[in-house]
């Protein structure tokens, strides 16, 4: 599922950590750099978890939104492939 | 030019394998780290679902000693593959439903054949024997290295020096002398090492990285299984494992009850996939109900869920039973008494 050509949607709710972060890893697997992800999640703990899993493996975390109880993290895909 | 050669780490996000992982990182390897996803991971997901705890900071702990050792961490999903493990562990099980020597040979053989696939040298990992009953003893030690095929491929840093050379020590790819000969139970080593290192902080050891080793969730889980008639689950099976108040009040169904709302939120999740009753006329837990129910065995599934309500001690209790598609139906119960409860039924 996409809502543009360049970004993915990751449907991670109801996911606990680190199931969002597999979702996200998986997706960016199959993406080139400058792509991005967007990875819908409702356990907080992927506040924290996405953001360190793109820090280490190079990617760059571009917007975080909270409402209600769903957290939005939105990634862009590093220069290098990390996988 | 010399070889850079390169390592993968097996990441609990414990002390050990963080130190093993910061000991070759300081012999010139390059090191990155896996983390095995089995569904029964102790990632505070407890922690993660009930309202009253999401306050608190909470962050996983393979990621967090990836980022502080400078290396990249990759998440392996083995859910589906892991069954095999559990459901026949050639080495059996521990004290409780923890298969953790066939674990660990599963893990390192996983491990083995990613680094294959991504032209890295060998594998490390954190043991140290004696430190675990199960699975980290002297002589667990090469059968690990044996039936997982990585054989002189496994080092194991933090003991290495009460073990057979390895690979990487007879090819001089690291030195044996820059290994350690630690034993035993004891920490003290680690913590010493640790502070070497400039660690001030790391994950407590706590031995229990698996919800396997719990013996509250290994009777659940042991439950679902006789009440299914053979060995076999869904993610979604052993993630309510650990959520809510378990009861089976009859062989043919489980009731599961929200302790509180964070609990409730995610019970609410699975309302396709159960039948789900909730308390209407008072305050109350959701519930969700597992296996086949009769129209008695809901009137009597509703009792035992007002008992946990605030309308416990009201004459009559109103529910609304919703069923997988959606259609809904109110019932007016009388709570269980706390003494018709029986202590058999809880899991």
């Amino acid at each position: 599922m996409s809502n543009s050509e360049d970004t993915i949607v990751v449907d991670a709710r109801r996911l606990l950590c680190p199931m969002p972060v597999i979702r996200v890893q998986n997706a960016v697997k199959k993406l080139m750099p400058g792509a991005r992800v967007e990875a819908i999640c409702t356990d907080p703990g992927a506040l924290s978890d996405i953001p360190v899993w793109a820090r280490i493996n190079g990617h760059k975390i571009i917007a975080t939104v909270s409402r209600d109880d769903e957290h939005i993290i939105t990634l862009e895909v590093g220069e290098e492939s990390p996988l | 030019m010399t070889k850079q050669y390169k390592a993968a780490a097996l990441i609990s996000g414990g002390l050990d394998s963080m130190l093993a992982a910061r000991a070759m990182q300081e012999q010139g390897i390059y090191v990155e780290g896996l983390n095995f996803f089995t569904g029964f991971c102790v990632e505070g997901h407890t922690h993660a679902i009930r309202k009253k705890d999401q306050a608190k900071p909470k962050r996983n702990n393979a990621l967090w000693v990836a980022e502080q050792l400078g290396m990249k961490l990759h998440f392996v999903d083995v859910v589906e593959e892991y069954k095999e493990v559990l459901f026949n562990p050639k080495h059996g099980y521990g004290a409780n439903l923890n298969p953790c020597l066939d674990c660990k040979i599963f893990m390192v053989e996983k491990a083995l054949e990613w680094i294959k696939e991504h032209d890295f040298d060998f594998i490390i990992t954190g043991e140290v024997i004696g430190q675990r009953p199960k699975s980290q003893r002297k002589e667990t030690m090469p059968v690990i290295a044996r039936e997982s095929g990585a054989e002189g491929l496994l080092l194991r840093p933090l003991c290495g020096k009460n073990l057979p050379a390895t690979t990487p020590e007879t090819e001089g790819w690291i030195d044996r002398a820059g290994l350690f000969d630690f034993s035993g139970r004891t920490r003290k080593p680690q913590m010493a090492l640790a502070k070497q290192y400039g660690f001030e902080e790391y994950a407590q050891p706590a031995g229990g990285c698996c919800f396997l080793t719990d013996a509250p969730y290994a009777v659940k889980l042991a439950d679902l299984w006789k009440s299914r008639g053979e060995k076999a689950y869904e993610l979604d099976d052993i993630m309510l494992l650990k959520v809510g108040r378990h009861l089976r009040p009859k062989p043919e169904f489980k009731i599961i009850i929200s302790r509180e709302e964070g609990e409730g939120k995610f019970l609410q999740g699975y309302k396709k996939q159960y039948i789900s009753l909730k308390t209407t006329s008072h305050a109350g837990p959701l519930a969700l109900l597992d296996g086949r129910v009769t129209p008695e065995d809901l009137a009597f599934a509703a009792r035992i869920v007002a008992r946990y309500s605030q309308g416990r001690n009201a004459d009559q209790v109103e529910l609304e039973i919703r069923e997988k598609d959606g259609t809904t139906q109110t019932i007016s119960v009388a709570p269980m008494a706390v003494h018709e409860i029986r202590k058999e039924w809880l899991l």
